[in-house]
């Protein structure tokens, strides 16, 4: 864990999901160039659908700019899996393989935890949420490769990993650009509210 | 003979009372049953101490030539198999000169709280005779003697006996001596109780319980699915709906408690099935949270309650109308319910069957206030008509374009989708919501969906069936539910005394129906409240909801004694000598 | 992909309301969880019907495309079983939170154990009242400080599934809600399951009981398979650390259902029984 990652633990959600599910790593059910071009568009798929949510979070809580940033992860997921698509020549997305696809954590490596969540947070923390992502999926494609049992599928996986190394990059350069979070950006004056 | 007179008699009362195990509300139900086959119109009431099994217990009947609604005034006979603890039913028991006591002298003198009546005591050996028949049973000498005492033939007597043994064939001579030996007994007693013959054309009639018609009315209705919570006395209207409702279709579930019982109600009806629940008032004190989830989200239900003396424990096995007011006030917030009272045993069963149609029709609960007298009280009554009227909801066809649940609507109803239509599912909601069903605190949704709630119960029409008003004149009597019967035989009686009085037996309580009434009462200018509860809650509802004309006299009093004609009687006459202002 | 497989993706059975629970609650994760065990069930959104009661996680009905009934505190499997018991060609699934379910719904909770009813109940426990802003349910900490328990309640544990087994749930499983995909298999499985199927799925209150992120850390999957034996089950549960996730009992009790008539008979052939 970088030094990066560490402060974002102590700012939002704190820390980082261990695997529960005690599936095996995707690596089994990657056979083919096909299963690993399915897995990579789920993975993006579900990337994509995640920060969806979470934008909606965010606006029905009122934190308009997180909101849009999560928007703006949500359609670049979705240009990335539409690129898949386009790459494998598919018409419509492929089947997921029988009992769905099987992670090696909860869910897809580039999928975004919902207790990352803080009504409050500012953009820089949602980098961090989406650098943490492009993390896990660069490493989950690495693995791929190198538990891959045909050249094909090693070759490809490690051009999918380094696609994920740039797009940490990219989020990497975006953080320089987004202020730092103001050290009391989880200071709220009012109690919370009854509700029902 | 003392001074009773020897004309045949419309009317007469008789007691019938033991200790349990002696059977006399057997006996009761096989004299009801003799009168029943004969013809006649009749009524019996289980009246019983505290005890489960055992204890002291009392049939009290009333057997007639037209239909009939209450216990008279007095009792012309009490036949007691023995005298334990019987004194306690003296209240409910009346006598006067023109009574007999009927004893067995082997069980002790009669008690003096009925002696001192002036009633005239018979000696009548039960115990003793029945000992000479083996195989028989006191109970049956004693309904021998009543059936003869009231003139009701043998052969009907024996009839019935010999239904209700198909079992036990082999002790049917023996309870036909008893009972021949019980009528021999009574031969020297003449016809001074002899009921005049019952009417020669007759119409189908019924031999029915409060609670069996409330059920069967529900079920003519449209209730296909019941949840039950066993409570005295709306107990026997589950048990007759456990076996009934299968046969047509329906399910019903024993729930864990009231309140159960009334979220399952209001779950499958929200499926789609009209839904019944019965209780009492204990019972639909805990389900009032659930009866404004009801009004709320717009799904109809029926309650029935079954009055009983309250508050809280209260005399569970009693009658008393005294939930009129958490019927028509005991929701939190406003909301608006359906509230209708069934004025008769036959009632029972079309104001049941009116409410579940009004409940679909309208989408909202609807409370039915029936009582312990109704519900357990047995009586020969003409087959109530089918109304026809069932429960029909206004439903929203698949694929309705941008559906809403909570549209509204002019009348305040909104088409309801039903689960499994495509296109239309939504969620009901008890947080006040947008017309969408989408939950909202804003103040406009607030206001027009309590008004929109408002708005489809007091537009309704409802016709004729809202009050029973009969007869002419400037007094009325205003009353509901099993008040009813003692009212329109006291106004029978003040008819005869030359003086006119109307009746108003008001069956829509909720909503309240101020024009109607108003209209019912055109030229009355004296009112007579009458209800069966100690703090006049009918009279409260009465005077916060209609202009009531200024002389309005309140006649009252709680359970379990009931409101007997001779009261209301009275207090017409009374009222009559007011001049009016 | 065709119309009916569209309509099948777990995204299908979300609604266009957005939750109003804080950002970072476990029931977001359950919310998905629930849209992907319906994909995998493949019962139609209007042919599913989610039933609550009330609070945070009671919420939940409004969010998904399915039908949808949110009555008061505490009687959801009350609503459902009626529901169900009418309807029995719906699929429905209660939900609700610790102290709907087992405080204020406690008896209606072991009395749909015992009927076992084809439904399934889904308690999001986050140990806390979090509409009402953060008192101790049955399932909090006897040493958890709050407004309405300065000194803590001092009260033993609530324990929801082996009261569960003990009352006859027919299907008990432990999930976490940080694992939307695990919690989606053991919905899928609960629902398919006959007779009533209990799910407590741990779902961390970010706002009042922040220090259950840290449950991420804590769950595991439960290290035996679910067993038949309930007596085995209940010993299991009892000692563990309560932070085992799967499922842990898979009974075989027959489904109740409630006496219905073969023949059927118009109302009018009961009037029989009246007449003299």
């Amino acid at each position: 864990m970088n030094a990066t990652k560490q402060a974002a633990r102590k700012r939002v959600a704190t820390k980082r999901p261990v695997p529960v599910r005690g599936a095996k790593p995707a690596a089994a059910a990657v056979r083919s160039m096909n299963d690993l071009m399915a897995y990579a568009y789920a993975l993006e798929v579900e990337a994509a659908e995640r920060y969806g949510e979470f934008a909606d979070v965010m606006e029905e809580h009122n934190n308009r700019a997180v909101g849009e940033l999560f928007r703006k992860l949500a359609r670049i997921e979705h240009k990335h899996a539409e690129q898949i698509l386009e790459e494998m020549g598919w018409t419509a997305p492929p089947p997921p393989p029988d009992g769905g696809y099987r992670w090696q954590g909860m869910e897809g490596p580039e999928t975004a935890d919902f207790t990352e969540l803080h009504y409050l947070m500012q953009p820089y923390h949602a980098l961090e949420i989406a650098l943490h992502n492009e993390k896990r999926a660069f490493e989950f494609f690495s693995g791929l490769a190198r538990r891959a049992t045909t050249e094909k599928v090693k070759r490809a996986a490690k051009e999918m990993a380094a696609e994920e190394a740039e797009h940490v990059r990219l989020i990497e350069d975006w953080m320089k650009k987004v202020p730092l979070p103001e050290p009391q950006w989880d200071v709220d004056l009012d109690p919370p509210r009854y509700v029902d | 003979m003392t001074t009773t007179t020897s004309t045949p008699r419309t009317s007469v009362c008789i007691a019938l009372c033991g200790s349990g195990g002696a059977g006399v509300m057997t006996a009761g139900n096989l004299l009801l049953e003799a009168a029943a086959q004969a013809g006649w119109y009749g009524l019996m009431v289980r009246s019983s101490g505290p005890q489960i099994r055992g204890g002291e217990a009392a049939a009290l009947m009333r057997i007639a030539t037209h239909p009939i609604d209450c216990m008279d005034d007095r009792f012309d006979a009490i036949v007691a198999v023995d005298w334990q603890n019987i004194h306690r039913f003296a209240d409910e028991v009346p006598l006067d000169r023109s009574s007999l006591i009927v004893g067995d002298p082997e069980q002790g003198a009669p008690p003096e709280v009925f002696v001192k009546s002036g009633a005239r005591a018979v000696e009548l050996p039960m115990k003793k005779i029945a000992k000479g028949i083996p195989g028989s049973w006191p109970n049956m000498i004693a309904l021998g003697f009543a059936s003869q005492l009231l003139g009701i033939p043998a052969d009907k007597v024996k009839a019935v006996v010999a239904r209700s043994l198909k079992k036990g064939a082999e002790q049917l001579p023996a309870s036909v001596a008893a009972i021949e030996a019980g009528r021999a007994a009574a031969a020297g007693e003449g016809a001074a109780f002899t009921l005049a013959a019952p009417p020669a054309a007759r119409a189908k009639r019924w031999l029915i319980t409060g609670n069996q018609a409330a059920g069967f009315g529900a079920i003519r209705g449209g209730v296909r699915f019941v949840a039950a919570y066993p409570i005295t006395p709306a107990t026997e209207l589950l048990e007759y709906m456990a076996p009934a409702l299968p046969q047509v279709g329906g399910v019903l579930v024993q729930a864990e408690d009231e309140l159960a019982s009334v979220n399952m109600i209001v779950g499958a009806s929200y499926g789609g099935v009209p839904a019944l629940t019965a209780t009492a008032g204990p019972g639909l004190a805990l389900m009032t949270e659930a009866l404004g989830l009801a009004v709320a989200a717009e799904v109809p239900i029926v309650v029935v309650d079954v009055m009983r003396g309250g508050p809280s424990t209260g005399i569970p096995a009693k009658s008393e109308q005294s939930d009129v007011s958490i019927a028509l006030w005991g929701l939190h917030g406003d909301a608006p319910r359906l509230v209708i009272a069934p004025n008769s045993i036959a009632d029972c069963l079309t104001a049941t069957q009116w409410a579940v149609h009004l409940a679909e029709a309208l989408q909202a609960p609807a409370i039915v206030l029936s009582d312990q007298f109704f519900g357990q009280a047995r009586a020969v009554t003409d087959r109530p008509a089918d109304s026809g009227l069932v429960g029909e909801r206004l439903t929203a066809p698949a694929g309705s374009e941008g559906y809403k649940r909570y549209a509204v609507t002019d009348s305040g109803v909104s088409p309801m989708a039903i689960p499994g239509t495509p296109g239309l599912a939504y969620t009901a909601d008890g947080l006040e919501h947008s017309e969408r069903g989408i939950p909202s605190s804003g103040a406009a949704d607030h206001r027009v969906q309590l008004a929109k709630r408002e708005r489809k119960l007091v537009a309704h029409d409802y016709g004729a069936q809202w009050a029973d008003v009969e007869g002419e004149g400037g007094i009325a009597v205003v009353t509901f539910g099993s008040c009813t019967g003692a009212a329109r035989e006291a106004i029978a009686r003040a008819r005869a005394d030359g003086v006119n009085a109307r009746l108003v037996s008001m069956r829509l309580l909720a909503p309240a129906r101020p024009k109607l009434l108003a209209a019912a009462l055109d030229g009355v200018d004296r009112v007579l409240v009458v209800e069966q509860n100690h703090g006049g809650q009918f009279l409260r509802y009465l005077r916060a909801e209609f202009e009531l004309p200024r002389t309005v006299r309140s006649f009252r009093h709680p359970g379990p004694l009931p409101i007997r004609p001779e009261e209301v009687h009275r207090q017409i006459l009374a009222l009559e000598e007011e001049s009016p202002r | 992909m065709n119309d009916m497989a569209v309509a099948l993706q777990p995204a299908a059975y979300k609604s266009d309301y957005k939750p109003i629970w804080c950002p970072g609650c476990g029931d977001y994760s359950v919310l998905s969880a629930f849209t992907k065990a319906f994909s995998m069930v493949g019962r139609k959104p209007e042919e599913i019907v989610v039933v609550s009661g009330i609070g945070c996680s009671s919420r939940l009905p409004a969010y998904l495309s399915s039908y949808g009934f949110h009555g008061v505190h505490g009687r959801a499997l009350a609503a459902a079983t009626g529901l169900k018991l009418a309807r029995p060609d719906l699929t429905v699934v209660a939900s609700g939170g610790d102290g709907d379910g087992y405080s204020i719904g406690g008896n209606h909770f072991l009395h749909a154990c015992r009927r076992n009813v084809d439904l399934t109940y889904v308690v999001m426990d986050n140990h806390v009242y979090g509409m009402t802003k953060g008192q101790p349910s049955p399932t909090t900490e006897p040493d958890w400080q709050s407004k309405l328990s300065p000194t803590g309640t001092g009260l033993r544990v609530f324990h929801p599934l082996v009261v569960a087994l003990a009352a006859g749930a027919n299907f008990v499983a432990r999930a976490f809600s940080g694992d939307p995909n695990g919690v989606a298999d053991i919905l899928a499985e609960a629902i398919r399951h006959p007779g009533f199927s209990f799910v407590e799925i741990l779902s961390p209150c970010v706002t009042f009981r922040p220090e259950q992120r840290n449950w991420k850390q804590a769950v595991h999957p439960a290290p035996v398979g679910a067993t038949d034996d309930p007596a085995k089950a209940a010993r299991r549960i009892l000692s563990d650390d309560g932070f085992n996730v799967g499922i842990l009992y898979r009974g075989n009790r027959p489904v109740y259902r409630p006496p219905v008539g073969k023949a059927k008979k118009q109302p009018a052939d009961l009037e029989k029984e009246f007449e003299v």
